[in-house]
């Protein structure tokens, strides 16, 4: 909403200054968004009259004119194309300060020049600056420039919350003043229009959930070219509306003043008589704005004989649109239910002032005041002869008395207040009541949609009150210590282990390249957004993958030869099984990317690219003290002979590898990363640390290595030998691989470091040997391995 | 070897001291004794003599040793280095510290969620104009479920959870959490991303007050940017979920930012009809949320310029915030 303050202050002129003004109005609600004056400053400006224009004697696009701005007649030089004897402009006099110019006595290619004569911009009031601002015949002449234009004006835009669509018109916004100040207000009398035709054009109202009050008359002979005087220019431009034709000019000047939306018909235009009803299913609509619309059977219309002629509430139709012809008119001010109107523009993708305001729900009591007040102008500017008013009421909303307790808003706000103050700030706002014991009830009045319940007389109690006047209380609750359960640990410790771990959080959008589902999780039927704001951000992810190689890529762009990147965030899947929202899987996850070098490029240390081993540590640091399983597995993304599943008790958590090589080359990374996805909600169940009695005895400790085909898995064989080691072995650990040199092509050494010990007594060296040659049996059995010489 | 031949030539078989020693025995026995003590007197002189030699040359050679092995300890350390956790996330994890300080507990919730949870529970009905004030992402053949617009569905679905837990109870105990999380809105510039954070809060008691909602709201806003040269102001505002509602502005005494009014956060009493919707007596307890904007408490916090930095993952900029 925005407005000229001159207007406000007609209405209710409070002894603050303007920028009191905007705070008062913002500290209740009503935020002011931008404050700014209508003309910038400038000074010595006046109406001229341009008396005689002749041509400058050495210049072909100047002219020596004498000018009456008010004293003696002043020469001035022009080079504007539009200056002509008799015109009336704006004439800078000299010592005028002008935006960026102060005005001198100088000479122009050889003739004196007593001043200047203005286009708007110069003025800075538009952006016009083919010619002199040409000013109205009857402006009178040395009148400063600024009073006779009202520039010392100022325009406000305020944020309108949706409940205060009261505030969509000046009178609302001058109700408020008033009730915050104290300030007298005079809002403009409007009489009855007289009476002078006798013709009523018949308004059927078929259904009252659509409209609850439909008002109009006729007015005949009016003069539809008239010129819109420039005061309503003015407050029409300054609210940021354009001045069209005086018959629109002044359904929107009223719109504007009283937040009282109407419509003008051309009455010659509407055939037959007018219905107010919903629409059938598939009838069409030429709009104002030209747009065609099809209509369903939840749209408000009013039709003619023929047909639709208008949205009803929302926008007129073209084929009953006033014109500069228009002689004859049907003025109509209705009640439009807001459940009525909710929704149904922005359903045609446009919005329209009616339909901004209905849908939030405007004073019923006054469609017939809005008839008057259109009347009036209309009367006033461009003539006529006004019929009867015809006003209709199917069905006005109720307006509930509301009870508000003293204590209750006491309780709510933190504050108490007196009677005395409750009933003044209520007599302020408008709001009649009646006591009943301690509590006042209320009767909100007609133009306000958002007074039903207590809560909301208790705002209005804390708003008049000042929010700034409410105590800020230190809060007071009882103490209880917040659960701390051990074996849970936080995200945030698992983002500290990476970082320390040297990898930087990222935080990636959500939706992503449909394409890059495809390449990093197969996924061919992804969550689609309906309404994706860009087509790379158009399915929601159902791995982090993609966003973190992106990562690599973007980095690299940027000269990065090393990235490692972390990032936890929710991946999404369709799964009709899944909680808490049926149809779709929200798992948060955790992922890591390793891409360049192991270690920054450094002295004294072999450079060298992190591999899957390296990023393999992070993971199993990342989860102790829980203990993966990495087994062979295949993943879209990932290199299929380096990458791994990553399970915990038997439930796959996710995946390890190295990106595949195809998506290395698509994705101009260079080098291929490593990186891993995890779900993340098992990782932060943690185990309670277990402690075991340390043993007195000394553990013996026994190597072995053993002769494996090389298409054995290391935990196969580890696991193994762990499973069929006896009691007194307390330790089984892979310490040397080795394949090569000296061994069959086919075959590859594991060396494995076998540690025994009892706890009450010392192991003989008979036991010690049987066990391990158990060991060796074992894996000759199961393995094929040979004891390595 | 020197030292080892001057040993020899004293101590060793054929050492004068040694021949001295051989010789004892042609002495009468009080001769013998005055000899003996003088020739071992003379023994452990050369071996103190011998020793401290001995040791000096150690020394000498330690020192040498000590000398090569020296190191040019101005290069710098070796292995891996240190990431950092994201800013905003920096900031999130800071704000669960403080409201942890007072008893809050960190709920979490969907972030595709259903029509009722981020709308219809919240007091905003269908076609209702406050919906407008959120552009809402929805998903392709799904019409009753979207991208949640802001982290208040939390409040429904923790409320619920809560009222259903203590059912049984003749009390219900307080509620106090606050609630981080993503959320989305369709909106992208300099200060608007389509995707951003936030942290809603609550507290529903016995005698939770707006009084008690500024107290800890501006405690929150004084100990997160650590200055008590910040004002704090509430400004009426509408939200369909509260009632009264308030906009939080801040201005800060001193930085480029001085004096000018921020906007940082919505909140209010929880509206009747939502404690309603989650089963709660909304006679006998009353609430207040709020909801932050971490990215912009991040931004003000840091003095960052550009929100859309916080997700473009360069490393450059992430890695200042270590």
């Amino acid at each position: 909403m925005q407005f000229s303050e001159k207007w406000l202050r007609s209405f209710v002129d409070p002894a603050i200054d303007t920028a009191a003004l905007s705070h008062l109005l913002t500290m209740a609600g009503l935020e002011v968004e931008e404050l700014d004056p209508a003309a910038v400053a400038f000074t010595g400006v006046v109406v001229a009259e341009v008396l005689s224009v002749a041509p400058h004697p050495d210049a072909d696009r100047l002219r020596v004119c004498q000018v009456n701005a008010g004293g003696e007649p002043l020469q001035i030089v022009c080079g504007a194309p539009n200056v002509a004897a008799g015109m009336k402009v704006p004439c800078a006099t000299v010592g005028a300060k002008l935006p960026g110019i102060d005005i001198k006595r100088a000479k122009l290619r050889g003739v004196e020049s007593s001043g200047m004569l203005c286009s708007a911009r110069e003025l800075g009031i538009s952006e016009e600056a083919s010619g002199l601002l040409a000013l109205p015949a009857d402006a009178p002449v040395g009148t400063d420039i600024r009073e006779y234009l009202d520039l010392d004006d100022n325009v406000f835009v305020i944020k309108l919350t949706p409940n205060r669509a009261d505030c969509f018109g000046m009178t609302g916004i001058a109700r408020e003043v008033a009730a915050l100040t104290g300030a007298p207000l005079c809002l403009p009398a409007v009489a009855a229009a007289p009476v002078s035709l006798s013709e009523v054009l018949l308004v059927k109202v078929e259904h009252k959930d659509l409209c609850g009050r439909f008002s109009g008359r006729v007015i005949r002979g009016v003069n539809a070219a008239a010129a819109t005087p420039d005061w309503m220019k003015r407050r029409l431009e300054r609210a940021g509306m354009r001045s069209i034709s005086i018959l629109v000019d002044i359904s929107n000047y009223v719109m504007l003043e009283m937040n009282r939306p109407n419509h003008v018909f051309d009455l010659d235009r509407v055939q037959g008589s007018l219905h107010v009803r919903w629409a059938k299913a598939g009838e069409q609509l030429v709009l104002l704005n030209d747009q065609t619309i099809t209509l369903t059977t939840d749209c408000g219309v009013i039709a003619d004989d023929a047909g639709v002629e208008s949205f009803a509430g929302i926008m007129g139709g073209a084929s009953t649109a006033c014109s500069l012809e228009t002689r004859n008119v049907y003025v109509e001010a209705a009640f439009w239910l807001p459940d009525a109107i909710q929704g149904r523009a922005r359903r045609y993708a446009f919005s329209s002032e009616a339909a901004h305001r209905f849908e939030r729900g405007v004073d019923f009591a006054d469609t017939v005041a809005g008839v008057e007040r259109v009347t009036q102008l209309i009367l006033e500017l461009c003539g006529g002869q006004a019929g009867p008013v015809d006003d209709q009421i199917t069905a006005l909303p109720s307006r509930d008395p509301v009870r508000l307790r003293p204590a209750r808003a006491a309780r709510v706000l933190g504050l108490s207040f007196t009677d005395d103050e409750i009933a003044g700030h209520l007599s302020r706002m408008g709001l009649g009541f009646t006591r009943d014991g301690a509590d006042f009830v209320v009767q909100p009045p007609t133009w306000r949609f958002d007074l039903r319940i207590e809560e909301d007389l208790i705002e209005e109690l804390a708003r008049l009150h000042g929010y700034d006047n409410i105590p800020t209380h230190p809060p007071v609750g009882r103490l209880a210590m917040s659960e701390l359960p051990e074996a849970r640990r936080s995200a945030f410790s698992l983002r500290h282990l990476l970082a320390d771990r040297d990898y930087q959080e990222v935080i990636n959008f959500a939706f992503v390249e449909r394409r890059w589902e495809q390449d990093f999780a197969g996924n061919e039927a992804p969550v689609v957004l309906a309404n994706p704001i860009a087509s790379q951000m158009s399915v929601m992810r159902s791995t982090l993958i993609g966003g973190l190689v992106d990562n690599v890529a973007t980095n690299r762009r940027r000269q990065a030869e090393r990235v490692r990147v972390f990032e936890i965030g929710r991946c999404f899947a369709r799964d009709a099984a899944a909680s808490p929202v049926p149809g779709f899987a929200q798992t948060l996850r955790i992922a890591g990317l390793a891409w360049g070098g192991l270690q920054g490029e450094q002295w004294g240390a072999a450079a060298r690219a992190a591999d899957f081993f390296d990023v393999k540590a992070d993971v199993e640091t990342l989860m102790l003290p829980l203990q993966a399983t990495f087994a062979v597995a295949r993943h879209p993304a990932l290199h299929p002979g380096r990458s791994a599943s990553v399970s915990l008790d038997g439930r796959l958590l996710g995946v390890i590898g190295e990106l595949h090589p195809e998506l290395v080359q698509r994705y101009d990374l260079g080098s291929a990363p490593v990186l891993f996805e995890l779900d993340l909600d098992p990782l932060l169940a943690v185990s309670m640390p277990a402690y075991r009695t340390l043993s007195k005895q000394p553990s013996v400790r026994r190597d072995i290595a053993l002769l494996v085909p090389r298409s054995t898995a290391a935990a196969s064989v580890l696991e193994g030998l762990r499973g069929a080691a006896p009691a007194i072995v307390t330790e089984i650990a892979l310490f040397d691989l080795y394949q090569g040199k000296g061994i069959a092509d086919a075959e590859k050494s594991f060396a494995f470091r076998i540690v025994m010990q009892d706890t009450e007594r010392t192991l003989a060296d008979a036991e010690v040997d049987a066990a391990v040659h158990g060991l060796v049996m074992y894996a000759q059995r199961e393995f094929g391995a040979k004891l390595r010489a | 070897m020197l030292l080892e031949q001057a040993k020899a030539r004293f101590l060793g078989k054929s050492g004068s001291l040694t021949e001295l020693l051989k010789g004892l025995g042609k002495l009468d026995p009080d001769a013998r004794k005055e000899a003996g003590a003088a020739i071992n007197v003379a023994k452990q002189r050369v071996e103190a003599a011998l020793e401290s030699r001995r040791d000096a040359l150690r020394r000498a050679a330690l020192e040498d040793r000590l000398a090569e092995e020296a190191l040019d300890v101005t290069l710098p350390g070796r292995g891996l280095g240190r990431g950092g956790l994201h800013p905003v996330t920096r900031t999130l994890e800071r704000i669960e510290t403080l409201f942890r300080g007072i008893g809050f507990d960190v709920a979490d919730g969907p972030e595709i969620e259903t029509d009722f949870h981020n709308f219809t529970a919240l007091n905003t009905p269908e076609n209702h104009p406050a919906r407008s004030m959120h552009d809402t992402f929805y998903l392709e053949g799904a019409s009753d479920v979207m991208l949640r617009t802001h982290t208040s569905p939390i409040q429904v679905r923790y409320m619920q959870a809560h009222v259903a837990r203590h059912a049984a109870a003749q009390t219900m105990p307080e509620i106090r959490i606050i609630a981080p999380g993503r959320v989305y809105r369709v909106d992208s510039d300099a200060t608007h991303s389509p995707m951003f954070h936030q942290v809603e809060g609550l507290w529903v008691g016995e005698s939770v007050s707006f009084a008690d909602l500024k107290g800890v709201v501006s405690d929150f806003l004084h100990r997160f940017f650590e200055t008590d040269q910040l004002d704090v102001r509430f400004r009426p505002s509408f939200f369909p979920f509260t009632e009264p509602s308030a906009e939080i502005d801040v201005a800060f005494a001193s930085g480029p930012l001085a004096g000018r009014w921020l906007e940082i956060a919505g909140c209010g009493m929880v509206h009747p009809n939502v404690l309603g919707h989650c089963g709660i007596d909304a006679e006998r307890h009353t609430g207040f949320a709020f909801g932050f904007g971490p990215d912009r408490l991040t931004m003000l916090r840091y003095g960052i310029n550009d929100l859309r930095l916080f997700y473009d993952g360069d490393v450059r900029f992430l890695s200042q915030f270590r």
